[in-house]
């Protein structure tokens, strides 16, 4: 790995579906143990971002470096929860199977999975508080629950850096809250990038905020101005700043 | 039953239902998981190309086979991948082109073709023993390389995106996926033939899926299915002089739809 402390940095990023331009002129720079959470509309390009970052979508501009890599080389210390995941609910495979699906980027082709495969795979059910799940087929639990075998699948990787495309949505309250505080404690081992519609909780919980909608808002901090919100949003924003929790409102 | 053994066609024939049956209980349940079972009917009947090639050449059209149905796994791979069009359109497409291929081949070569029937409805009854070593060599291929790919396998079938964020060749893995279908067609071909490939490839998968949700033990029960459905097809068929390839599908799909009603109406 690259001894620079940035673990991404977007220059100029440019993305195009079709040629309508989803993301514009995006730069960023996380840092390492920088916990950011990423705000925005719908369609305003948040799990393109994510997706940029992975690897998954090219840009048709600009250079996207992951610790100092191509993201496809970087994708090893990379976690990630997708926003939805779109599986065959009778797909027979077992929460354990899944889980253990984290770990390949690091057991290599031909090998079997190793005992620390296996130790990082429980130790990540039961963060999750998913261990006595591990036999049950993963269609057959609930939404919430599916959801919360991959984000074990996703902190199975021992990431460095983890990617969270609204992870809390469909989880219940006590989970939820659980689940940010582990996100609190697992801050100071790796980057972490958390899009959220849940404006409270990414303001409560992180470090620094960033708007997104088409082009970025971020200045490196937990401060948005106004002209901000009101570019992502496209409607007046009052910001009840400085105070904890910092909140993001609309104004009525 | 056993009387039957005696001769060397009907060993060859539950020879070749075993080598058989364990090539398509392991790719089936892939393919029924993976519900990739329009493009592995394209595979199949394109794959009629290689037979008219290998009239054409003069060659086993077995070997002619073997390349033409490699070539339409990786061209439908690639094409439902990257190209434009919707992805059962393309299948639909090349299935269609590899067949006229076929037909043209076979009508250009002089004299008649012999046999053509047994490559499309398969005669189990007639396998030389050179194709049972073929199908052996293409059985070990298959095992080596699911057994060598399990986990990737798995994780590609499972969730694709994810799997290549793990570092999985997605794209690449499912081109091998598919010419390993292309391999498990040819085994087959001389069992049930290209219309009736289908069957075997689906039956025993399905059937196996109703008894476990674990993906290996699912493999171990269509191998088992799959073994004793042929044996029992070749047995009816001596029995009652009729074509092999069909009453080892009727067989099979006779067992599953009634296997299905029972379980229906328990419950
Ligand atoms: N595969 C695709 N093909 C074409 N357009 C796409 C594709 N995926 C996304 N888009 C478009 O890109 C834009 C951004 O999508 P994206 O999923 O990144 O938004 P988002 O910010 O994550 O939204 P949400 O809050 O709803 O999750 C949308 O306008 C969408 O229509
Ligand atoms: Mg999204």
């Amino acid at each position: 790995m690259n001894m620079t402390a940035d673990v991404v940095v977007i220059k100029d990023v440019w993305v195009h579906y079709d040629s309508v331009p989803v993301l514009e002129d995006i730069n960023l720079v996380i840092k390492e143990q920088d916990f950011l959470g990423i705000i925005g509309v719908n369609g305003g390009g948040k799990s393109t971002l994510l997706k940029v970052i992975l690897g998954l979508i090219k840009p048709s501009k600009g250079t996207v470096r992951v610790f100092g890599d191509t993201p496809q080389i970087s994708r090893k210390y990379v976690g990630y929860v997708p926003q939805y995941s779109l599986f065959d609910l009778e797909f027979p495979v077992s929460v354990w199977e899944v889980v253990l699906m984290g770990r390949l980027g690091h057991t290599g082709l031909l090998k079997r999975y190793s005992e620390e495969d296996k130790k990082a795979a429980l130790d990540a059910l039961a963060k999750m508080d998913m261990l006595e799940y591990k036999d049950r087929q993963v269609g057959k639990l609930s939404g919430g629950q599916q959801h919360r075998v991959f984000i074990a699948r996703a902190l199975a990787a021992n990431p460095k850096l983890l990617l969270l495309d609204e992870p809390a949505a469909g989880i219940d309250t006590i989970i939820q809250e659980e689940f940010y505080e582990l996100l609190e404690k697992l801050k100071t081992k790796m980057a972490i990038v958390l899009v959220s519609h849940d404006i409270s909780a990414v303001s409560v919980y992180v470090d620094k905020i960033a708007c997104l909608n088409h082009r970025l808002y971020y200045h490196d901090s937990k401060e948005l101005t106004a002209e901000d919100l009101e570019a992502t949003y496209h409607c007046p924003v009052e910001l009840i700043a400085h105070g904890v929790p910092h909140r993001v409102l609309k104004k009525h | 039953m056993m009387e039957l053994l005696q001769y060397e066609f009907i060993r060859n024939a539950i020879m070749a239902g075993i080598l058989a049956s364990i090539s398509c209980g392991i790719i089936g349940v892939y393919v029924v998981v993976k519900r990739i079972v329009f493009i592995s009917g394209g595979i199949a009947h394109a794959s009629f190309g290689g037979i008219g090639l290998g009239y054409y050449l003069g060659i086993n059209p077995i070997l002619g086979v073997l390349p033409f149905s490699i070539a339409s796994a990786l061209s439908m791979g690639w094409v439902s991948k990257r190209s434009r069009l919707p992805e059962d359109t393309a299948i639909g497409i090349l299935w269609a082109m590899g067949m006229s291929i076929g037909i043209i081949l076979v009508s250009l070569t002089p004299g008649y073709a012999p046999d053509l029937m047994t490559y499309l409805f398969g005669n189990i009854l007639t396998v030389p023993f050179s194709d049972i070593v073929l199908m052996l060599v293409l059985d070990a291929i298959i095992i080596l390389v699911v057994y060598s790919f399990y986990k990737e396998f798995l994780a590609l079938c499972f969730d694709e995106e994810f799997a290549t964020v793990r570092g999985v060749h997605a794209e690449r893995l499912y081109l091998v996926l598919l010419c390993l279908i292309a391999l498990t067609i040819v085994v087959l071909i001389r069992v049930v033939g290209i219309i009736l490939v289908i069957a075997l490839l689906t039956v025993p998968a399905a059937m196996s899926r109703q008894f476990t949700s674990n993906l290996k033990k699912m493999m171990m029960l269509s191998i088992l299915f799959g073994a004793v459905f042929s044996s029992g097809g070749i047995w009816l068929s001596y029995l009652f002089d009729v074509p092999s390839g069909a009453t080892i599908v009727l067989v099979m799909s006779v067992v599953y739809m009634l296997y299905s009603f029972v379980k229906g109406i328990s419950s």
